[in-house]
């Protein structure tokens, strides 16, 4: 139970900390708004591409955005020797770890909430006709990326060109849960609902999110202590 | 003495490689469909076996790191990824050629090559991030974590093949694809001289690396004073 609270109170405070200053938060918002647009130029907008491929650009977006996310996620307790502070308190690393995870994983959503109407809009896409399906793929799929974006996080905290290691190292092993998202991704935004094969890369989706985050609750001693 | 035995094992592998390549020139008739460049196929499947011999190596060796706190062991992983890299490389390559021949492109976009190309760059990025961390015993915890995790991720990567449409041939040694027993053995018997080399390679390697760990030993020992 104690360690449940534990988690709790990381994450709140990272929440807090985040909502306060918004920094992270500002950037990339704005960062996945830009990129939105962007697409509209790689591609002509028309309803028949945009169906084929919106899955595709909405987790682009997402992993992009994330990113910038991840990154402050350790990085912001760098300031004042926070991060030793936090390592000496009584709470255990995998409590701090599934925390930050947890924020990250709340920012991330928030982020996913807003881009979605957003790329309704601009691509005329009606979203919302699947939208338990769709909710449930995003959830899964966004703690993946939260679980294994923190661990690399705590990773790359301490190394030379932090904010370009992250991103080099963490979204190769994203790719089949980035994958999974896509393909449930696009068929939902099109209002098909799930069938038999779909169910296939919702089971890798559970697999993906269950398998990363024992490891990297087993690993995240080792990453931040040794 | 070590490096004695070490080379004379390399003189072994590259006659013995020599005598297959004789052997499959010579010895072998074409393929009926393909002709002769189905002959890539007793490099390109014993070089991916080894590739991924290699990186099974590096995972034991970074869990042995992370056990013991033996730098030894951060220096068999590096340099059996380093060496999985170098015959991972070869797969894709020999695959490629193979490929602008069979299929008249050199890339597809099929699961198999795009899985076979994540792993080499998450083996790469493991490269990366050595090079970004200064302190020996950081970098080969770090390294270790990310070693494993690359390893995790590996199964993922190709159990999607199954959902995915391939136009890759299917395995022949396993599954449904079917070959020639003369192929076959030939393929077998090219992997032993391959996986030599890869042996010696690591070894070769894990020997510079410890030369290297004297060198910084020194280097602090004079800072020292």
């Amino acid at each position: 139970m104690l360690f449940f609270r534990q988690v709790a109170t990381v994450a709140a405070k990272d929440l807090r900390s985040e909502l306060r200053t918004k920094e992270a938060l500002n950037a990339s918002l704005s960062f996945a708004l830009v990129i939105l647009l962007l697409f509209s130029f790689a591609f002509s907008p028309t309803s028949d591409m945009t169906r084929e491929i919106s899955g595709g650009l909405l987790w682009l977006v997402f992993a992009f955005a994330g990113a910038l996310i991840l990154n402050r996620s350790f990085a912001r307790e760098l300031e004042n020797d926070c991060l030793d502070a936090l390592i000496s308190s009584p709470v255990s690393s995998p409590a701090l770890f599934l925390g930050k995870a947890l924020a990250n994983y709340v920012l991330l959503l928030g982020i996913e909430f807003v881009c979605l109407p957003v790329f309704g809009v601009f691509y005329n896409v009606s979203w919302a006709q699947q939208l338990p399906s769709l909710a449930l793929v995003l959830v899964l799929a966004s703690w993946g990326v939260s679980v294994v974006g923190t661990v690399f996080s705590a990773l790359t905290v301490n190394m030379r060109l932090r904010e370009l290691m992250l991103p080099m190292l963490v979204y190769p092993i994203l790719i089949p849960c980035l994958m999974a998202a896509m393909q449930l991704t696009t068929p939902l935004l099109a209002g098909e609902p799930l069938t038999g094969d779909l169910f296939a890369w919702l089971r890798l989706l559970v697999g993906f999110d269950i398998i990363f985050t024992a490891l990297a609750v087993v690993l995240i001693d080792t990453v931040l202590i040794g | 003495m070590r490096e004695k035995i070490l080379y004379s094992l390399g003189i072994v592998a590259a006659l013995f490689l020599a005598r297959n390549i004789w052997k499959m020139l010579v010895g072998l008739p074409d393929e009926a469909f393909q002709g002769a460049i189905f002959r890539v196929i007793f490099f390109h499947v014993p070089a991916a076996f080894t590739c991924f011999a290699c990186y099974l190596t590096a995972l034991i060796a970074s869990i042995s790191y992370l056990k013991s706190k033996n730098l030894k062991w951060d220096s068999l992983s590096v340099s059996a990824t380093e060496v999985g890299l170098a015959f991972g490389a070869a797969n894709l390559v020999s695959g490629m050629i193979w490929a602008r021949i069979i299929w008249g492109i050199w890339w597809t976009w099929d699961w198999r090559l795009t899985s076979s190309l994540i792993c080499w760059l998450l083996y790469a990025g493991y490269l990366v991030l050595r090079r970004a961390v200064e302190e020996p015993t950081e970098r080969a915890r770090l390294s270790a974590v990310m070693s494993i995790l690359s390893f995790s991720v590996v199964p993922f990567v190709f159990f999607s093949i199954k959902w995915f449409r391939t136009q890759h041939p299917q395995p022949v040694l396993y599954g449904e694809g079917k070959m020639d027993s003369a192929y076959r053995s030939m393929l077998y018997i090219n992997w032993i001289p391959l996986l030599m080399i890869a042996v010696i390679f690591v070894a070769v390697r894990m020997l510079q690396e410890k030369r290297q760990r004297e060198i910084d030993a020194l280097r602090r020992t004079v800072h020292a004073f």
